[in-house]
């Protein structure tokens, strides 16, 4: 059976958070869909609060810690990723996009997402629409159709005909991911640190030669 | 103090020459205090055996070095034998005819005691000040860098390029020294663009290595070492590799660690961010006992292979003159001794020394000989 990574990330700021219980189902279902397409899912899961002060370190200093690297290693090699924050004051919490501004820019093209995120109040559900999907869009990430907004009240009720309860947009959108992890090989690919731009000459292109 | 380089490696400072204030004492240097500082702490780097001074370029305050050259010839007036550097010269937002020229008649003032450090610089606004775009940085890097060269090797120069108007038949003035154009070192933090060009031309590479852990530096050298090679230039081993530096040493290394604290904790670019203890383990940073900063330097060519030319920087974050030279006397009389016995046990016959004007002028004139001995072309 074939393997395929799986990154998750969790930026919830409190220990135990819900934040981390809506990224646990949204993993635990996309593996359960990538066994029925076949395939075994290597899934690891990301706390910031872990890294938190590695994070803002890196925006001072401009290199990751050990630890961060690591962490941001896992992130950008895996096959498919889910990104889960709080939403905080209209959208991803600071330690989220702090998170997002030390990677690469170039290091999730291709990279099959599934955008979540909690909040307190259903009313701030649009943010993963204006605010999480154009920053993957942005990074030429493959953001799933299905984004999963958990509110407090969602963990307790049927949800309405049209959207479906919690569980339910959980399955739909980790269905979603599995597809498109399925087929991914980011993670078997090897990428030169080094590669030179197309075209490129140390002598220019201008009268130099 | 006369020092016989007898290892082939340089030893020096480099400095960005900040106008920081003391957090000690919350006191803060005029520009004109600083810049007579940094012109005494040149001094001081010769008088203390140690054979490089390189300057940085800046155009922005807090820092002061915004007319190297000038700088620099003072500092040759006054020296002997110190070379005199840069870190770095602005390769893309200086016209690279005023570099050729501005660095050619400091190797005349300087009687050869001159080389240079290429660098984009990474102050944003600079380039559009100068009349140029940040997008443009690796282009500007490449091409100004192809004129300075021809500019230096050819006595008339006919030049078309991208960024600058063009030249018919300019010459630029003075020729360099006895002919032979001034060493030339890139450095860069990222780019592998920047050791490709340093490859390709056969000259030197540094790494200033000082905010970053050393497993980047030593993918980028060893990219550096292999397209060397690549070039023809000689084997990787034989590539001319600079390192950058950072120390702070007291007798006990408790009383270095209590000294510099809030020197660091303050310090621009990583001020308020890493610990000490994080950064110095992450870093080259070292604080301690002068045997601690032998120790950790010594230990530099398992790194990056056997190397030319280490910089230290040691007058940044506010640190006060007085301070700095006390720095300096540690340098010169305790550490860098032990480090050239260091550098020089197991050295291969065949790794450069660090590079001087008179090994420039032996090199090319060994290949004129040689040319010369050559059978001569049959005219048909």
């Amino acid at each position: 059976m074939t393997t395929r990574k799986i990154a998750v990330i969790a930026a919830g700021l409190s220990q135990p958070s819900s934040t981390r219980l809506l990224a646990d189902r949204l993993a635990d279902a996309t593996t359960r869909q990538l066994q029925d397409l076949g395939v075994d899912a290597e899934v690891t899961i990301l706390e910031l609060r872990d890294t938190a002060q590695d994070v803002v370190n890196n925006l001072m200093t401009g290199f990751p810690s050990p630890k961060l690297e690591a962490a941001i290693d896992t992130v950008t090699n895996a096959d498919a990723l889910i990104a889960v924050t709080p939403i905080f004051t209209t959208s991803y919490s600071g330690l989220f996009k702090s998170f997002i501004d030390v990677l690469d820019p170039a290091s999730l093209t291709d990279m099959p997402v599934l955008i979540a995120a909690t909040g307190g109040s259903e009313r701030h559900s649009l943010a993963l629409d204006y605010a999480m999907r154009p920053l993957f869009t942005y990074l030429h990430a493959q953001v799933v159709t299905t984004s999963v907004y958990a509110a407090s009240s969602d963990w307790g009720s049927n949800g309405d005909a049209t959207s479906g309860a919690l569980p339910d947009r959980i399955e739909r959108a980790a269905r979603e991911l599995a597809a498109l992890a399925a087929v991914s090989d980011r993670s078997s690919r090897i990428v030169d640190p080094f590669a030179l731009p197309a075209g490129f000459s140390p002598v220019g292109g201008y009268g130099a030669q | 103090m006369s020092t016989v380089n007898s290892t082939g490696m340089q030893f020096g400072i480099f400095t960005v020459g900040d106008v920081t204030t003391d957090p000690t004492n919350d006191t803060t240097p005029t520009e004109h205090q600083r810049i007579k500082n940094i012109l005494t702490i040149a001094q001081k780097v010769e008088e203390v055996g140690m054979e490089v001074f390189a300057l940085g370029e800046h155009h922005n305050p807090p820092f002061v070095p915004s007319s190297p050259t000038t700088m620099l010839g003072y500092i040759a007036a006054k020296t002997e034998r110190l070379i005199l550097s840069t870190a770095t010269t602005l390769i893309t937002t200086n016209d690279p005819v005023k570099i050729a020229e501005d660095y050619a008649m400091l190797q005349h003032v300087a009687d050869g005691r001159v080389d240079l450090m290429m660098g984009r610089g990474n102050t944003g606004p600079v380039y559009p000040w100068f009349g140029k775009d940040i997008r443009d940085g690796i282009p500007l890097a490449i091409e100004n860098y192809a004129l300075l060269q021809r500019l230096w090797r050819e006595d008339f120069v006919n030049w078309e390029g991208k960024f600058r108007s063009p030249l018919q038949g300019f010459q630029s003035t003075p020729r360099p020294l006895d002919g032979v154009a001034p060493f030339v070192w890139h450095g860069s933090i990222r780019s592998p663009e920047i050791a490709e060009q340093a490859a390709y031309y056969g000259d030197g590479f540094f790494a200033n290595n000082i905010f970053w852990p050393k497993e980047h530096y030593m993918r980028l050298i060893g990219y550096y070492r292999q397209r060397f090679e690549h070039y023809g230039h000689g084997k990787a081993e034989e590539a001319i590799v600079g390192l950058g530096g950072q120390a702070f040493m007291a007798k006990n290394s408790q009383d270095a660690v209590k000294q510099f604290r809030p020197y660091f904790d303050n310090a621009p670019v990583y001020g308020h961010g890493p610990t000490m203890e994080d950064f110095t383990e992450q870093t080259p940073l070292t604080v301690g006992s002068p045997q601690q900063v032998i120790d950790r330097y010594a230990g530099m060519r398992e790194f990056y292979g056997d190397y030319q030319r280490q910089l230290f920087l040691m007058d940044h974050a506010g640190l006060p003159l007085k301070t700095v030279l006390e720095q300096l006397d540690i340098l010169g009389e305790e550490v860098i001794p032990v480090l050239r016995k260091e550098f020089a046990k197991d050295r291969p016959a065949n790794v450069p020394d660090g590079p001087t004007h008179e090994a420039l002028v032996a090199k090319r004139d060994a290949a004129l000989v040689a040319s010369e001995s050559e059978p001569a072309e049959v005219a048909s």
